[in-house]
């Protein structure tokens, strides 16, 4: 990589860690940071490529509560960086990923510590609202948002400078039962993601809705846009016949425990 | 709300709060979390509202404390306190602990409405549409996701926190009105469909090991060493195959055929209820994936996957 790829893949970096945090533009899933890395290294095709197939695995990681997933951020930072390296073009998409995620794993480390770090910058902000001082207050906020900016951007820094040999040589140097064996891995990552959002989601109401969309995926003339299709349909069909049947069979659940977010809030 | 008020907010700081609110987590910590990014985003109010130094460092104080949400839901929430401020600011009695309590007694329920609809469904929904596009390195897939996405994004957090402002101290009750409720229960029904398709169709789980091994008789596969010269052979080959004929003198059976005649993808769906169980019995995402990876390795060395 030459010295321009190099500072425009740090500055995307940046954008991806501050996004790590903030969760609002999405600079920093897989689709967008891919692709971004891909542009400014040359290799748009694989970059994008990439950058879908690691979609599809970071899909259902989101920080909820306790649970905490790898780090979208790092892994598709990471994962375009050795791919770009690699000199392998899409093709080294599946051991990109499979290098990067025990990576993105490792990058969690970081996120607690920047999340430890910036307790000292609200105390900073604590005594800048005594002084009713506004502009202090900005500076922190930035200040803290440049920090988790800087957690992305240094390990990119870092693995940008490592020599590309390097990088080709470890990919070269695998076994190829340990590189098919991580892409056969990388192939069942992906439920992990769903299984995070089904825990959220699912109810008993709507568990039919799942297996209805499972029986017809095998159906491989259906594109993704077509099953949405079916989905929306369904969904109003139901919302629908739901409301018109609601007078006999709803009617008795609504009242207590069908709106419990009603509930939550009258009781406030 | 009275007509003649002192001070109120212009659509000017209104949206310079909305803006600054894309930056609510920047400043996430592990003691009061959104606290940070909250006081930022109140700072166009508050200058507009107070005057004295006093009341400014209060103000600021008070959205210093504790404070999180999922980012976009965070919209209204501002919107009532910004009604709120503005009532304060006029000489309304609206004291510290009842802004407080708004913010509070808002922030856990609407957290729990954001959190499945943005992370859960339109997120998956749209990044799976996009990356089917990307997959085939097609750059409108991403394009598609970060401008779709961010108009979502943005009129979502500009019309619920006008909607915020507007009803003021009532939105708790607005909230709890039907409507709501729908776009949630539909947006749960499209995702778990959507969730079920993805399963079928990504989560690529396959036992290539042989099974049973048949020899076939004469006539029932390709005669390749009797088929004519050229591309004569080729077209003969295409159109026994295509009447029916086997490739190879045996017929070879997978652990993968006698699965997919089941189901087609069974062995995904069961890989996926068993993350489901792991993850509800506390066992880390992260223990889970690494699992996965190193039963992978396993399995391909053993010759099983």
């Amino acid at each position: 990589m030459n010295i321009i790829s190099i500072v425009l893949v740090v500055i995307v970096a940046f954008l991806a860690g501050m996004e790590g945090i903030l969760d609002e533009f999405q600079f920093h899933q897989p689709l967008v940071a891919c692709t971004l890395i891909g542009i400014v290294c040359g290799q748009p095709a694989a970059g994008i490529i990439l950058g879908g197939s690691l979609q599809m695995i970071a899909m259902g990681w989101a920080n909820i509560g306790a649970a905490v997933a790898p780090d979208a951020a790092l892994a598709s930072v990471a994962s375009a960086i050795i791919l770009m390296k690699g000199g392998q073009g899409a093709e080294g998409a599946s051991t990109a990923i499979a290098v990067a995620i025990p990576l993105a794993v490792a990058g969690l480390f970081l996120t607690m510590v920047a999340r430890t770090l910036a307790v000292p910058i609200v105390h900073g902000m604590d005594a800048a609202a005594e002084k009713a001082d506004f502009g202090r207050i900005e500076f922190l906020q930035w200040a803290a948002i440049c920090m988790q900016g800087l957690r992305i951007a240094i390990p990119a820094a870092a693995l940008c400078v490592v020599p590309a040999e390097v990088v080709s040589n470890l990919l070269n140097s695998m076994p190829a039962w340990l590189t098919e064996g991580m892409s056969i891995g990388g192939g069942m990552v992906v439920a992990v993601g769903y299984a995070l959002v089904i825990n959220m989601m699912a109810t008993a109401e709507v568990w039919p809705f799942f297996f209805i969309g499972f029986a017809l995926a095998a159906i491989s003339d259906l594109t993704l846009i077509g099953l949405g299709i079916v989905a929306v349909a369904i969904a109003f069909i139901y919302l629908n016949l739901s409301e018109k049947g609601g007078s006999a069979a709803g009617g008795a659940a609504a009242g207590g425990s069908g709106d419990p977010l009603g509930d939550i809030l009258n009781d406030y | 709300m009275a007509e003649n008020k002192k001070v109120a907010l212009e659509k000017k700081d209104r949206i310079s709060v909305c803006w600054r609110s894309t930056f609510l987590q920047g400043s996430w910590n592990y003691e009061r979390m959104q606290n940070g990014g909250y006081c930022y985003a109140m700072i166009p109010a508050i200058k507009r509202l107070y005057t004295t130094k006093e009341e400014q460092a209060a103000a600021l104080k008070r959205h210093l404390e504790f404070f999180n949400t999922q980012p976009y839901v965070a919209a209204p929430i501002l919107g009532v306190t910004l009604a709120l401020e503005e009532d304060r600011a006029n000489g309304a009695p609206v004291d510290d602990a009842a802004i407080q309590g708004v913010k509070v007694g808002m922030m856990g329920p609407l957290a729990g409405v954001g959190d499945p609809i943005f992370w859960f469904t339109v997120r998956p929904i749209l990044g799976a549409l996009a990356a089917s596009f990307a997959m085939s390195g097609n750059i409108i897939g991403p394009i598609l996701f970060f401008i779709l996405w961010n108009v979502i994004r943005y009129a979502f957090l500009w019309y619920t926190q006008e909607f915020g402002y507007k009803a003021g101290t009532a939105i708790t009750k607005d909230l709890s009105g039907g409507l709501l409720q729908k776009v949630t229960q539909g947006a749960s029904i499209l995702g778990m469909f959507v969730l079920g398709a993805l399963v079928q169709r990504w989560v690529s789980v396959s036992f290539p090991f042989k099974v049973s091994e048949v020899q076939l008789s004469e006539g029932a596969y390709i005669d390749w060493a009797n088929l004519p010269a050229g591309a004569e052979g080729i077209k003969t080959a295409i159109s026994q195959f295509h009447s029916g004929m086997a490739l190879d003198p045996s017929k070879v059976t997978t652990m993968q055929d006698n699965l997919n005649s089941l189901v087609p993808g069974l062995a995904a769906l069961l890989l996926t209820f068993l993350c489901m169980y792991l993850l509800k019995k506390k066992v880390s995402p992260i223990v889970i994936i690494l699992g996965l990876f190193v039963v992978g390795i396993v399995l391909h060395v053993l010759g099983i996957m």
